[in-house]
């Protein structure tokens, strides 16, 4: 893989990534990261949704009149989606009932829409394909480290497996509460926010002045 | 005092630019304004100096919440000795309930104080400015507002979310735009409920057969028989975050802070009306027993009181305009009133009223502002 092509997958994972440093898919970001499981399932949705439907664009690019190109977008977008939506309703029903709308709702994420339009329109497949992949990675990530601050706190649980000893609750004869605040989607927003403080301190170019 | 002053002469050039431990130099500096007052000049334009700096206006808020405080810890022994059955006369055991409170709400204290102070002085470091004095009064304010029984690692815990999250991410004391104090308590109530509401959590070592409902967590159960007597709600011996229960020694804050001139009257007073007003007219709407409770019962009950006085003031969160504060206070008091009587998820409202309007308060001040320039304007075109 060329040192170009390799960036396209490299950059969307720190300096630019689509939910730190573009501020875009906030509102899922917020909706699914209150445990891990529905989290990683719907970073790879997007990954997929987004790959996929980059690729087709890409092949379209020269055929797709500028005037109604939003259009075009939407449906592809729109067909990736119901395909993630029925195969997750096929093979792990019980997250997917846990994402409920959200899965649908990839449609309006932003990050979809911002790679069709700003990439897609503009390269070849292949690259294309690995945009999509590096920016569903990079909205994956963010998606990751929300959800393990947001399940270990405010549930005590990885992946649905206990990690604080059940002996440390209060039910038990402990001192241990679970953080209810951790399951409230305003604890996404400050976890976002901490992140991007502290990516921001470690990069200092991507200040603003 | 004068050893002490000749001590700091003598040890000052080490903290100074070049000295020694330059790098401590924001602590010295916290210290050295502490014990006396700065001797710092203007050096360019003209400005009126006065004696009462930052750190004077926080002392007087803190002496303001003495008595809120005092009668907080008496409260809490004889809260503690009402449920275990004991029926000596009050002034018999005076001392002892005051000891025993005084021995529970301590803890809380120098916990909140040490990991507070601690983040203060580390950013101050790190960032190379002076140490802020505005946590010497939210340090006492966030024991007031909580409920004797809580765990003291959520205390720390929730002070040092309020310092980091609510003020420091923003530069410290005077950029903040929500209240401190209050943002702890939103935190351990969003996070811990189970050690912040209910009927279990506001009596320390409660006897079996007492309940520990507050009037408000009555009212909204709907359990209005056995609401205390409103003597006893305005005197304060009822159960309730620590130093949220006794009017009168809110009041003595209250007049402290208003002689002093650190809180604002226009806040206080707006606050009351937005309440009555709203109160009048669930009183006047009618439908249930908590609607047609008499509207000066919300005065007395939860954390009004405290929070109109001592929260709703702060100037830093408040409205700066004076037409501003009238609308700022008058949302407070017509929300939390409103909360209380229609939220049954939320007892308490004056919290989240408080906090919401923190929010709402730069934009109240930004159209006051753009009225009064539009108005002038006006006046400007009619003379021409």
């Amino acid at each position: 893989m060329s040192g170009k092509n390799l960036k396209l997958i490299k950059n969307p994972l720190s300096k630019e990534n689509p939910i730190t440093v573009q501020v875009l898919g906030i509102c899922s970001a917020l909706a699914v990261t209150a445990q891990v499981k529905p989290a990683l399932v719907m970073a790879i949705s997007v990954i997929v949704v987004v790959a996929l439907s980059n690729v087709i664009i890409s092949l379209l690019r020269n055929t797709i009149p500028p005037r109604i190109r939003i259009i075009v977008q939407l449906l592809v977008v729109a067909m990736m989606v119901i395909l993630v939506d029925q195969f997750l309703k096929a093979f792990v029903y019980d997250v997917s009932k846990q994402l409920s709308v959200f899965v649908g709702l990839i449609i309006t994420n932003c990050i979809v829409m911002g790679r069709l339009e700003a990439f897609a329109m503009q390269n070849k497949p292949w690259a294309s394909f690995l945009d999509g992949i590096g920016n569903g990675l990079g909205y994956g990530l963010i998606l990751f480290i929300i959800a393990f601050f947001r399940e270990l706190f405010g549930s005590g649980t990885l992946l649905g497996y206990q990690i604080i000893p059940d002996s440390w609750y209060a039910a038990n004869g402990g001192f241990y509460h679970n953080n209810g605040l951790f399951i409230l989607p305003p604890m996404a927003l400050i976890i976002v926010g901490i992140i991007i403080w502290v990516h921001r301190s470690r990069n200092k170019d991507l200040c603003e002045n | 005092m004068n050893s002490l002053r000749q001590f700091i002469d003598k040890i000052k050039p080490n903290f100074e630019k070049g000295g020694k431990f330059e790098k401590l130099g924001s602590t010295f500096g916290a210290f050295e304004t502490f014990a006396f007052v700065p001797n710092e000049v203007t050096k360019k334009g003209s400005h009126i100096r006065d004696a009462v700096d930052m750190k004077r206006t926080i002392i007087v808020v803190v002496l303001a919440l003495v008595p809120a405080l005092l009668f907080g810890m008496w409260n809490v022994g004889y809260q503690h000795s009402l449920s275990i059955g004991e029926t000596a006369p009050i002034c018999d055991t005076i001392w002892s309930n005051f000891w025993y409170g005084f021995l529970r709400v301590l803890p809380i204290i120098i916990v909140t104080y040490v990991v507070g102070l601690a983040i203060e002085f580390m950013y101050a470091q790190i960032r190379g400015h002076a140490v802020n004095e505005g946590f010497l009064a939210t340090g006492l304010l966030i024991p007031l507002i909580v409920p004797v029984t809580i765990p003291l690692w959520q205390v720390a815990l929730a002070t040092a979310f309020a310092v980091v999250i609510g003020k420091e991410v923003f530069g410290g004391t005077g950029m903040n735009f929500m209240n401190p104090a209050l943002i702890a308590r939103a935190f351990l109530f969003f996070a811990y409920p189970s050690c912040m509401s209910g009927d279990k959590v506001w009596i320390n070592e409660a006897g079996d057969a007492i309940s520990g409902a507050t009037p408000l967590g009555d009212a909204m159960v709907g359990n209005f028989a056995s609401m205390p007597s409103i003597m006893d709600m305005f005197i304060g011996t009822i159960p309730g975050s620590i130093g949220e229960t006794s009017i009168p020694a809110i009041l003595i804050g209250a007049a402290l802070l208003l002689i002093t001139g650190v809180a604002s009257w226009r806040i206080m007073l707006s606050v009351v009306l937005g309440a009555t007003a709203v109160g009048l007219l669930i009183n006047g709407i009618g439908g249930n027993e908590y609607m047609e409770l008499p509207f000066y019962y919300h005065f007395l009950m939860g954390g009004f009181a405290f929070g109109c006085v001592f929260m709703a003031t702060d100037p830093v969160t408040a409205a700066q305009t004076n037409t501003g504060k009238w609308i700022y206070g008058f949302l407070i008091g017509a929300i939390a009133v409103i909360l209380r009587v229609f939220n049954p998820a939320y007892p308490e409202g004056m919290m989240l009223a408080i906090l919401l309007m923190n929010v709402f308060a730069p934009l109240i001040d930004y159209y006051v502002v753009d009225a009064n320039i539009r108005a002038r304007k006006k006046r400007m075109q009619v003379t021409k």
